[in-house]
């Protein structure tokens, strides 16, 4: 019979533990695994971005449900352990469940600290440490009010940031009189604080908290100098203590934390304890280097392996607020035995400090400019003698041998045992060797082999680069395709960040995500406006210069520089006052050839630019609005006559298609959108070949979408069966809302659906009502601000620079040179 | 600058954005940038007689809407791997006024 382990906590210490001791001997227990959070685990570094908004729940898990199952490990979420039995070797749960063990595993983590002032405990008093209190904050940013975040270190800072991006007021209230004062000089941290400052962000440092002051609900924090910062909400982040309170119950053997040997035996030895909790030789462990060492001695001990012992090892820290860069390890207090090199650009917002004692490197603080990073923790863990390096060491690896290294170099300059990603502690040979090994391919495989950059991806780079190196040109980083020259962003990417960050304007984007032109280019603006438009409507200002000439005067050019004409004919049906108003415009304008479109409608060509006003004027006053056949947006809703007329319509297909139509004219989308209704399956009105399409059944209507017939011919797809016009409409309105969301610009719906797959639009837009309720109600809020006929608008002189010239000189134009 | 011609307002073109002079021999498009300079360059794109004033103006450039060539509106060189060139004239803007050599005299009467 396997040995029974038991696990008390479910953090990333246990995690990591739990993964290292499968990959050694997989069978060796039957596991339980008791967490106190409803959850499984997750990344808990990254909550930050979750905060900020940057990231969503799923995309810090770290062990999926699937995984407890497949190695048949028994997970109890929302659990927690009260007691520990030692003599009957059992742990009891607050449920009453009691579970015995062979071994037993304290992985209880930390407890944030609380500081002891009055009114600690008053609603709206939160903490910062797992997902409950990400959620907690989030939900208190939805006031808009004002936040105090008491603590100035990596943690405070990182929930002042989140909750700024969130729209609250924040200030920060720092003991110290400088940020981070634990992982930064003062010079640094005044540079911190003055990037924090930029963002908007108050900070108060050398602040005592005297009292927290609100009757219920808190209402200020009053400082020992009298001030009071009026708050709805305080963060307190000045710390974390170890959670040691069960071992010590126990009677096992706790100072600070749970004492352990370098081997994470506490006093009993069937009792393990590592991460938060844990005290090795006096000193307690917060960053996730250390505490991933600990798993993986504690793994080795499991797995029967007695040589491994854990030794604390210095660790670099890094900042995780997007847009500030800052490294810091090592020891850089000043002294009678050092030196120091500094390197400052202020123009540039670079600071660089090494600290040395006898030519070797003991301490870094690197500030705007990081990349040297790695390079400098690494000769400072392997205590290079740096005297021949001195006048270059500085301005970082690159310009060592006299010469700038290109970034390719300088990484294969690397030593093997260079360490790459700090938080998993992976070197660059264990990387490289696992590639050719395991024959990786992409990013996603170094994470999931190695854990490389799985973490918080600030070594990404550095991984591609090794891709690159080890693979050659066979590597092709699937990586994101830039939107253009101008980023090296992808699509995805820039319309996450538009929201996440709250940019509504063109400027704002190219400025907050590093555009490198100063103006765009006409690929990127007409996506940005697109997005801007689309994710803040009625607030974004439409931005004509950023569009293609064919939105911009309503019309579609064609290769003479004349325009072609097409007013809306809503389910492609007209009347004879409509068809003489076309009529008596093309003999009015001398405009050359009048055509039937493909989409049931009629197309006036070769309309001069400076009588497009005069022509929209007349079909105007006819009761005509501009069909869009220009747009990226909806097009056409083409229709059969359906039950009205015909003998085999099972639904008013015709009736169905104008009110599709009339709800969703004037709809910008990242391309084209082309509908159709039938009446009957035999389809008539060729719905299946749509962008959206419906077929009218006697029991209702069947939406089907995602197909395509120009560059690439392609059926459509069911999305699922409706039994009301409304809930036609409600489906329909979803399904185009989500693909507004979601799609990148100028590609079609059959596209989109391709790359997100159909189940995850059916999962929002059919399955979950709620979801599909949303989608649709962001539809409809959108198209107050979209149906607003712009041939109208013109007639009326919008933009009336577009239909006149600058200036006339000499005879006027010949025909044929307009 | 006595003999320079007035074309019209700095403030009658849109920033990124153009407007045309028409003359008996063509059209000039007048294009004003994000930083308000102004550039004047024929509106017929070298490839296939786009109108280049219809184009989307970033930087010092622009793209003709019909087929995407890139422009430099300060030379009149097509950009990139496209080969071709378009006839540039002097403007000038002096207080907001935007004026253009006496040449365009010479071009509207098709010379």
């Amino acid at each position: 019979m396997k040995e029974k382990l038991v696990i008390i906590g479910n953090g990333m210490a246990p995690g990591r533990a739990l993964e290292k001791l499968l990959e050694l001997k997989p069978d060796a227990y039957d596991i339980t695994i008791f967490n106190a959070e409803p959850r499984v685990n997750y990344d808990r570094i990254m909550l930050s971005p979750v905060l900020s908004g940057e990231k969503q729940f799923d995309d810090i898990v770290i062990h999926g449900d699937a995984w407890y199952i497949k190695h048949g490990i028994m997970l109890y979420k929302g659990c927690k352990v009260t007691s520990i039995d030692r003599e009957s070797k059992t742990v009891t749960a607050a449920s009453g469940l009691v579970e015995p063990y062979d071994k037993l595993v304290i992985a209880t983590g930390s407890v944030p600290f609380i500081i002891p002032v009055p009114g600690n405990n008053l609603a709206g008093v939160l903490t910062y440490r797992d997902l409950d209190d990400v959620h907690a904050m989030m939900l208190a940013a939805r006031s808009r009010g004002r936040a105090v975040v008491i603590g100035g270190g990596l943690l405070g800072l990182e929930a002042a940031a989140g909750l700024n991006e969130q729209g609250m007021d924040v200030t920060v209230v720092h003991l110290m009189p400088t940020l981070m004062e634990r992982q930064l000089d003062p010079a640094a941290g005044y540079l911190l604080a003055e990037a924090i400052k930029a963002r908007g962000i108050k900070v108060v440092t050398g602040a005592n908290t005297r009292q927290i002051v609100g009757d219920k609900r808190v209402t200020g924090v009053e400082l020992t100098d009298g001030r009071v910062l009026p708050a709805d909400l305080v963060i307190m982040a000045v710390g974390i203590r170890p959670n040691a309170a069960l071992a010590r119950e126990a009677g096992l053997a706790v100072n600070r934390g749970v004492v352990v040997d370098a081997q994470m035996h506490t006093s009993d030895p069937s009792i393990y304890a590592l991460g938060e909790c844990a005290e090795v030789e006096g000193a307690c462990f917060g960053l996730v280097a250390p505490l991933y060492d600990m798993a993986n001695v504690l793994a080795a001990q499991l797995a029967g392996d007695n040589v491994a012992t854990f030794k604390a090892e210095v660790t670099a820290t890094r900042l995780k607020v997007t847009g500030i860069n800052l490294y810091s390890a090592g020891d850089f207090a000043e002294g009678e035995d050092r030196d120091e090199i500094v390197l400052r650009d202020a123009a540039a917002g670079v600071y660089k400090r090494l600290i040395l004692r006898n030519n070797v490197i003991i301490g870094t603080v690197l500030y705007g400019e990081t990349s040297d990073g790695p390079w400098f923790f690494d000769l400072m863990r392997k205590q290079t003698d740096t005297e021949a390096l001195r006048d270059t060491l500085i301005f970082g690896q690159a310009y060592q041998g006299g010469f700038p290294l290109d970034p390719m170099a300088a990484v294969a300059a690397l030593p093997d045992d260079a360490e790459i990603c700090g938080c998993n502690g992976v070197c660059k040979s264990r990387i490289t060797s696992t590639i050719s090994a395991k024959g990786l391919t992409s990013l996603d495989d170094v994470r999931a082999h190695t854990k490389a950059s799985a973490s918080c991806g600030s070594c990404t780079g550095l991984v591609e680069k090794l891709l690159q190196l080890t693979l050659g040109d066979s590597y092709n980083p699937a990586a994101v395709q830039p939107m253009c020259k101008c980023t090296d962003l992808g699509h995805d990417e820039v319309r996450r960040l538009i929201i996440a960050k709250g940019l509504k304007s063109i400027p704002a984007v190219m400025q907050q995500l590093e555009w490198k032109t100063s103006c765009g280019c006409a690929k990127c603006r007409p996506a940005l406006n697109y997005y801007l438009l689309s994710d803040w409507p009625g607030e974004y200002v439409d931005d004509g210069q950023s569009r293609f000439i064919n939105e911009r005067v309503h019309a579609n050019i064609q290769k003479d520089g004349t325009y072609s004409v097409v007013p809306r004919m809503w389910g492609g049906v007209t009347s004879p006052k409509e068809l003489r108003a076309i009529a008596d415009v093309a003999d009015k304008f001398g405009i050359p050839t009048v055509k039937v479109t493909g989409g049931q409608r009629i197309d006036l060509l070769g309309v001069k630019k400076e009588d497009l006003p005069g022509v929209w004027a007349d079909l105007n006053a006819a009761g005509m609005v501009s069909g869009a056949a220009y747009a990226k947006g909806l097009r056409t809703v083409k229709t059969c006559v359906g039950s009205e007329w015909c003998r085999f319509g099972t639904q008013d297909s015709t009736g169905l298609g104008i009110r599709l139509e009339k709800f969703m004219w004037g709809s910008w989308t990242p391309a084209k959108v082309k509908m159709a209704v039938s009446g009957c399956p035999r389809n008539c009105a060729e719905a299946t070949c749509k962008d959206v399409g419906v077929i009218c059944v006697d029991s209702g209507y069947d939406i089907q979408f995602a197909g395509a017939a120009g560059l690439d011919i392609k059926g459509t797809e069911l999305l699922c069966h409706a039994d009301t016009e409304d809930e036609t409409l409600e489906i329909v309105a979803a399904l185009v809302q989500l693909y507004r969301e979601q799609g990148r610009y100028l590609e079609r719906i059959y596209k989109w659906a391709k790359r997100v797959g159909t189940a995850s639009i059916k999962a929002n837009v059919v399955d979950d009502l709620e979801k599909r309720r949303r989608y649709h109600e962001r539809f409809v809020l959108s198209q107050k601000f979209a149906q607003i006929d712009p041939w109208e608008e013109r007639i009326n002189g919008k933009d009336a620079h577009e239909f006149a010239a600058l200036a006339e000189f000499g005879m006027p134009l010949p025909v044929e040179q307009a | 600058m006595s003999d320079w011609i007035e074309i019209g307002r700095l403030s009658d073109i849109p920033r990124r954005g153009a407007r045309c002079v028409n003359t008996s021999s063509g059209r000039i498009a007048i294009f004003r940038t994000m930083v308000d300079q102004v550039f004047a360059i024929d509106n017929r794109c070298a490839h296939k007689g786009g109108p280049l004033s219809e184009g989307i103006v970033h930087g010092g450039s622009v793209t003709c809407p019909l087929h995407n060539w890139v422009y430099d509106l300060e030379t009149g060189e097509a950009q990139g791997a496209d080969e071709g060139r378009v006839r540039t004239y002097a403007v000038e803007v002096v207080d907001g006024r935007i004026f253009m050599a006496p040449d365009i005299a010479l071009v509207a009467a098709g010379q």
